[in-house]
């Protein structure tokens, strides 16, 4: 499988902090890949730099084999990249069809406009009945549990098609069940061709779902391997466990 | 000094959440127990339980074998429950000293306070060192032990500690740790929650591994720090 997304070098400090430290990994087209470390580790800010949310302070990112060469959320989001976030972001005041529409990519003038076009409107629907929140549609999406946010979230992301998502933490703070509910999703758009890279701290689900599981320690990769070889690494266990 | 805990069947979460699904723990008295595993696995919560800052919906906590579950924080301190939180917890603005004299903010006996306050500082000797500085101007090594001090302005029985080498360097994170050993040496029952387990694990008497909100295993601490049933639960190998 090629890469479709390779960072290299990434570097990002905070203060005297390197949160990211050269850090170089690669996920391949089609798999369902895992990025999960201790606390601190430099997680989510790897997400944060890949996505453009924040700058680097050196390294290259490579996306569908092109260099992307100042990352920014909205035109990454064009090319096929998305992503959620650990703590859920959905617009409270909106129905949830409203937050499905506008996580189209879209111009500026098409936000203002606020005319939604047929076809957005059935996609939108196709998606909430496709996660099972077709009867929340009218619904404000503040008004949904925690849970239900993640998956509209999950959802709004699908609007743009993208060929890559990057799902931080889908089940952080959410019950067994919709655990379960969330990993089927996972596997169903997996199996319609979108590639995912996933942070989770939920390790049953990371190790029965993810193949390969790279691990991060101190801002840099320390394994990448198949999920039965990462929980066997002195390494990891090393890592996790403290000295 | 011979206050243990008890945890039976607490359920307890936040909003639709249960992060606790019927948590069992011992906390035995005048010892350490180290409280240890991954991240979302419900540490913290099993502290805001036993200090009264989150009410379970179900189960008990015993405090000496008395039933105080559902208590309020304030409760529990004057049954003498100190809950030291992971995040820096000094009031940066205020000197050291007035910091420490926070820790007594429930005894009106104005005397009494500074008698203590004056014994804090003779244990704790940044406290006097420091004592004008603004408490945030110390490192992260210092106000850690400016809120011990704090802490032990009431002199507590019982101590919960949430994380307390987090974000320490390794020097400040073993002064720390020996404080730690000192305050159990003294009879405390101390309940310490640690990401890093080995390090936590080696002062410890007993530990106790969560998983998805119960307690997975429990063994006294030697036994868990060479037990590879701990990186299994940390780490999901079936």
């Amino acid at each position: 499988m090629s890469a479709l997304l390779a960072v290299e070098g990434l570097t990002k400090s905070f203060g005297g902090v390197r949160a990211l430290d050269e850090c170089s990994f690669e996920v391949a087209e089609g798999s369902v890949s895992a990025l999960i470390g201790p606390n601190g580790s430099g997680k989510t800010t790897a997400f944060n730099v890949i996505t453009g949310y924040q700058p680097a302070d050196a390294g290259r990112l490579a996306f569908r084999g092109r260099a992307v060469r100042r990352p920014d959320p909205c035109r990454l989001q064009r090319l096929g990249l998305a992503r959620t976030f650990q703590q859920t972001r959905v617009f409270p005041g909106l129905t949830a069809a409203e937050n499905v529409v506008l996580a189209r990519s879209q111009s500026w003038a098409g936000l203002l406009r606020r005319r939604v076009s047929g076809p957005d409107r059935r996609r939108a629907g196709d998606l909430l009945d496709e996660f099972g929140l077709a009867a929340y549609a009218d619904m404000p999406a503040g008004r949904l549990s925690y849970g239900q946010r993640k998956l509209l979230e999950f959802a709004s992301v699908l609007m743009a098609d993208p060929l890559l998502v990057l799902l931080d933490e889908p089940t952080a703070g959410i019950n067994p069940i919709m655990i379960e509910t969330m990993e089927q999703h996972i596997r169903r758009r997996h199996a319609r061709g979108v590639t995912f890279l996933i942070v989770g701290h939920e390790m049953q689900f990371v190790m029965r779902l993810c193949d390969p599981v790279i691990v991060l320690d101190h801002g840099r990769p320390i394994a990448c391997d198949a999920p039965g070889e990462v929980q066997n690494d002195p390494r990891v266990l090393d890592a996790y466990l403290g000295d | 000094m011979d206050v243990g805990l008890e945890l039976r069947g607490v359920v307890a979460g936040y909003g639709q959440g249960d992060i606790l699904r019927g948590l069992d723990l011992d906390v035995p008295a005048g010892q350490i127990t180290c409280l240890i595993g991954p991240n979302g696995s419900g540490k913290s919560t099993v502290l805001r339980v036993i200090s009264g800052l989150l009410a379970p919906q179900a189960g008990q906590v015993r405090l000496a074998g008395k039933n105080v579950t559902g208590w309020s924080p304030r409760a529990m301190l004057n049954q003498g429950v100190a809950h030291v939180p992971q995040e820096r917890s000094v009031f940066p603005a205020m000197s050291v000293w007035d910091n420490v004299l926070m820790g007594a903010y429930i005894n009106n006996d104005h005397n009494a306070v500074a008698r203590r306050a004056t014994e804090i500082a003779q244990r704790f000797p940044i406290v006097a060192r420091r004592r004008r500085d603004l408490a945030g101007s110390l490192s992260g090594g210092e106000q850690k032990t400016v809120e011990i001090a704090r802490t032990m302005m009431l002199d507590p029985p019982v101590l919960c500690f949430d994380e307390p080498s987090a974000g320490l360097e390794p020097r400040a994170r073993k002064t720390i740790f020996g404080i730690l050993a000192d305050l159990s040496r003294e009879g405390r029952t101390i309940l310490l929650v640690e990401q890093n387990a080995r390090s936590g694990l080696a002062i410890a008497h007993n530990g106790a591994v969560l998983d998805a909100g119960i307690v997975g295993l429990a063994a006294p601490a030697p036994e868990l720090l060479d037990s590879p049933e701990v990186g299994r639960l940390y780490l999901g190998a079936s």
